[in-house]
This record gives structure tokens, sequence and C-alpha cells, in this order.
């Protein structure tokens, strides 16, 4: 019934528009070749886009925190920074180490790499905009984002240096932890959806996201989700493996160039990969905001294009996590385990249970409402 | 042993800190912004009077500076920043007179120490807060401080303090 609304903002469009074409004039094969090879290209060019501007974003709030101006000299308001930078970044000499282990030390950064853009072909960017939609997409981002943690640990292992070691046990650590409470909260939004399909989980939320439907079980898994995401992405107050006055860089000490560039990407992408399964989990995808019953109010709300809420929510989310980032004092890694086994995994077992007995009593709010 | 109470307590506690931490960051994003900008900024610069950047030779408005060519600034100078280079010339009743032909300063030698202005009896020089002093190349750190052409002033009652305000020193440059 959403599709009769007029959308000629919507991707649906060209995507469709694009398929009929090739396929008319091609063969089956050749016709579905280059839909792949265009989705991969695009892809990578959304990921390398994304990561400038979510850098230039950062800079900038990162300033206004700090009552500081930010980036303001290249280009109006500084907006080609991260351009330059990135231009920078691409020539600069790769630095050969010379008792490094070859082989793993230049497979490291590809790892952090390929688990991240592996993560974001799954992501509904909006309406039809998923590269894959698997059935199991929640445990397929779970699992295929934990594999950045082996790029981490080779580059340590590889390094050859104390620091670059020191700092990726401890980013070992933190990633092993805070992946269990990250993967139980998702746990607690599939038992409310009963779908891991992201597809699916986005349609059931058309009328009541899932913050809102679950209520307080909800609540609490969004915020244990927040935390132990932010912890994943190695930032803000969890930057342990970074600590830069103990452990100079953590892991990509001893990594100059592209190669350094490709931890700086995934670091920032493995933000924005956070915020977006959030997003579509917690907050309804790209789902615009409706409201049952309140159907020009919900027409209204659909003349907005999906990528464009997509990007708003996980927009919100993004900047969430660099508030978090630069208000709370760095943990200590004592501390940052004690968190998590003592208190986020305890409340989330808790609250997996809660959300099961809401869910089969018919608690949630559309089943009593 | 914790209780079960002191757990809660620590956790909501510990979450009602944090909003605090938060609400005080989200006041500290609307803020006036503190940067200052420093090529837009010249005009409101405000740099102490007493910064040193660059030593002068003030010439008044006959072109004749204070400087008795003494020396006394050269050998108190630390690091040979400093050269003066003297003639000798004739007065009119016939008298010989040493007087100053070059007073060679050296930007890039000089550790702005101060002594050569603390020192000079005569007050002819100063240091001025001009500190934009970056070129491309060394040889243009090395200046004449007296100009094309100048002699030495007659000498007058003057202040004893060597540090004129700063709307004299605008007026001297």
């Amino acid at each position: 019934m959403f599709q009769s609304y007029s959308q000629p903002l919507e991707f649906t469009n060209l995507t469709s528009w694009l398929d009929a074409a090739l396929r008319e004039n091609l063969p089956e094969f050749w016709a579905v070749f280059i839909e792949l090879a265009l989705v991969g290209v695009v892809l990578l060019a959304a990921y390398a886009v994304l990561a400038m501007i979510l850098i230039y974003v950062e800079r900038k709030i990162t300033a206004f925190f700090q009552a500081r101006i930010g980036p303001n000299r290249v280009g109006k308001y500084g907006i080609f920074q991260t351009v330059a930078d990135v231009l920078k970044i691409l020539i600069k000499e790769i630095i050969q180490i010379n008792k490094v282990d070859k082989f793993l030390f230049y497979a490291a950064p590809f790892f952090m790499i390929v688990a991240s853009v592996l993560t974001f072909g799954a992501i509904p960017f909006g309406k039809s905009l998923q590269a894959v939609d698997f059935n199991i997409g929640v445990f397929y981002v779970t699992a295929v984002s934990s594999l950045g943690i082996i790029g981490v640990l080779l580059a340590g292992w590889s390094s050859n240096n104390k620091y670059s070691m020191i700092g990726a046990m401890r980013s070992g650590a933190q990633f092993v932890s805070y992946e269990l409470s990250a993967g139980f909260a998702l746990m607690t939004m599939v038992v409310l959806s009963g779908t891991m399909q992201f597809s699916e989980m986005i349609e059931n939320q058309a009328y009541c996201w899932n913050i809102f439907n679950g209520h307080i079980s909800s609540l609490v898994a969004f915020v244990i989700y927040l935390i132990s995401g932010h912890a994943e992405t190695n930032r803000g107050p969890f930057d342990l493996p970074e600590a830069e006055s103990e452990l100079t860089a953590g892991y990509h000490t001893e990594y100059s160039g592209l190669q350094f560039g490709f931890f700086y990407l995934a670091e920032y992408l493995n933000m924005f990969i956070i915020a977006s399964i959030a997003a579509t989990v917690f907050l309804g995808g790209w789902m615009p905001l409706q409201i049952s019953g309140w159907e020009g109010f919900n027409q209204l709300m659909w003349y907005i294009p999906s990528y464009i809420w997509f990007f708003g929510k996980v927009g919100v989310l993004i900047f969430l996590s660099l508030w978090v980032r630069w208000s709370f004092p760095r943990l200590r890694i004592d501390q940052l385990l004690n968190l998590e086994w003592k208190y986020l995994l305890p409340i989330n077992l808790v609250n997996i249970l809660v959300m099961v007995i809401l869910v089969l009593t018919g608690l949630t709010l559309t089943d009593l409402f | 042993m914790r209780t079960f109470k002191q757990y809660t307590t620590d956790l909501f506690g510990g979450i009602k800190s944090l909003l605090t931490g938060l609400s005080v960051t989200w006041k500290e994003l609307w803020t006036k912004k503190v940067t200052r900008q420093y090529p837009e900024n010249r005009d409101m610069l405000v740099i102490s009077d007493r910064f040193r950047a660059e030593l002068v030779m003030p010439h008044d408005e006959n072109n004749e500076h204070a400087c008795t060519a003494c020396g006394i600034c050269e050998m108190n100078c630390p690091n040979g920043t400093i050269q003066v280079i003297t003639k000798m010339t004739e007065t009119e009743d016939g008298k010989k007179k040493k007087e100053l032909d070059r007073y060679i300063y050296d930007l890039g030698m000089c550790t702005f120490c101060n002594l050569c202005v603390i020192t000079c009896p005569s007050s002819a020089i100063k240091f001025t807060n001009h500190f934009e002093n970056a070129t491309f190349t060394r040889h243009k750190l090395v200046q004449q401080l007296n100009h094309e052409g100048s002699k030495l002033g007659v000498k007058k009652k003057e202040p004893t303090s060597s540090r004129p305000s700063p709307k004299e020193k605008e007026k001297s440059l």
C-alpha cells in the first residue's frame, strides 16, 4: 500500500528503469553481471564518500563542543578539508619497516576494510536500496563486523612493537567483551520483531518503531547497543587501544600512508555502520515516521524520500556518539571490563528475558493498542 | 560483599552522573566560539607592549637617531647579532669624530634577550612588537637599522624610561 504513493525522488525508479533497460538489450547473464559490478562500484564509492563526510562532520562537531570553529580554510566552511586530507594520505610514502612480519603486516588493514565493506553491503539505505537482503541479516552483520578485530590483532602482532601489541590485546579484550553485549541487544530486538531479515524488520516498524514497541525493554537494549557499539569502534571514552599517552597510537603505530588511511577509514565507517544498524533495528530504518490513523500526516511523511529518513536517523545517532565521545573521560581497562561484565551483560540477560515475557504476554505497544 | 541495593544505587548514580556530564557538554556546544582567526583579526590583535619581536632604531622627523656608535650593544650581545660599523668624520671645527655608518642587525641570530636595549646609554634602540618577520630567505633577516643618510641627533633631555608608550612607538615607526 505504500507503493501507491507517489515517490518521484525514490531510487527505486532509477534502479528498476536501469534493470529493465539492461534486460531488454542484453542476455540475462550479462545484465546480472553488469548490475552486480555497478552495485559494487556504487558501494565502494559510497564508502569512500561517506568516510570523507563523516571525518568532516566529526571535526566540525568536535570543534563546536570545544568552542572552536574547526576547519574553515579549504573551501567555504572548510568543506574540502577532508578531500585535501585524502589526497595527502594517498600520495604519502608507505614506509617499509624492517622487522615486521611482512605478509601479516600488509594484510591487516585489508581485514579491517573488508569487514566494514561486507557489513556495508547489508545495510538498507533506503527503500529497496540494499545490496544483499539476507533472511539472517542481523546475524550476518554481527558475524561479519567481528572480522575487523582480526585485522587489529594482526596489525598489533605483526608490527613487532610492544605498544602495538598491547594496544591490539586491549582492543581484542574490549571487542570480544562488547560484541557479546551488542549481540544480545540485537537479539532482544530479534525477539521483538520475530525476524532477522532487515527488510522485514523495517516493514514491521511501519507504524511503531521498535524502540517504542518494546518500551522499557527496547529502550534498555537501545542504550546498551549504543554503548557497546561505541566501544566496538574503539572511540570516545573507550579508546584504550589508542591511548596516545601510553601506547603512542596503539595497534596502528607502525602504519603510514594509505595503510594507516585504511584503519582510519574503517574506524569512521564502523561508527556509521553501528549507527545505521541501530537506526534500522530500533528506529525503523528508512521507514518514515507514521502514526496509524493519521492518513494525511503519513502521506506527507512519505513525500520525504526514504534515504533522507535513513540518513537523518543515522545522523542523529552519530551526533549522539560524538557527543558522548567529547563528554566523558577515558575508562581504565579494568573499569572498561567491569562495565561490560558486571553491568551491561547481566542487565542485558535480564532484559532479553523481560522482552520475551513482554512478547509472549502481549504487552508490546502494537499488541496493546 | 556488595549487596544488590548497592549495585543498583551505583548503577543509577552512574547513569545520573553521565547525564549530568552530557548536559554540560550540550550547553558547551552552544557557547560562543573562542577561536581568533589570525590574519583576519590583525586590526583587533592585542599584543603586550613588552613583547619583543624586532629590534628597531627610532628616527625622528629630521632623519636623526640617537646612536653614538659606542658599540656597547655589540659587546653585550651574547651571540653576535649586532654589528656596529663606524666611520670617522670631521666636524666644522676640525675635530675627528666617530660616527655610525651602518648598524647591522641579524634577526635570524637574535634571541630577543633585550640586553642591547637595557645597556644602550642613549636609548637609541628598542624592541617593537611587529612580529610578522617570516621571510623566504635567510639573508632578508639581516637588516640595517639606521636609515639611509641619517645622522646623530642633538641630545635632548629625555625621560629615563627606555620604553615609550605604544602610541609613541607607532609614531616613531
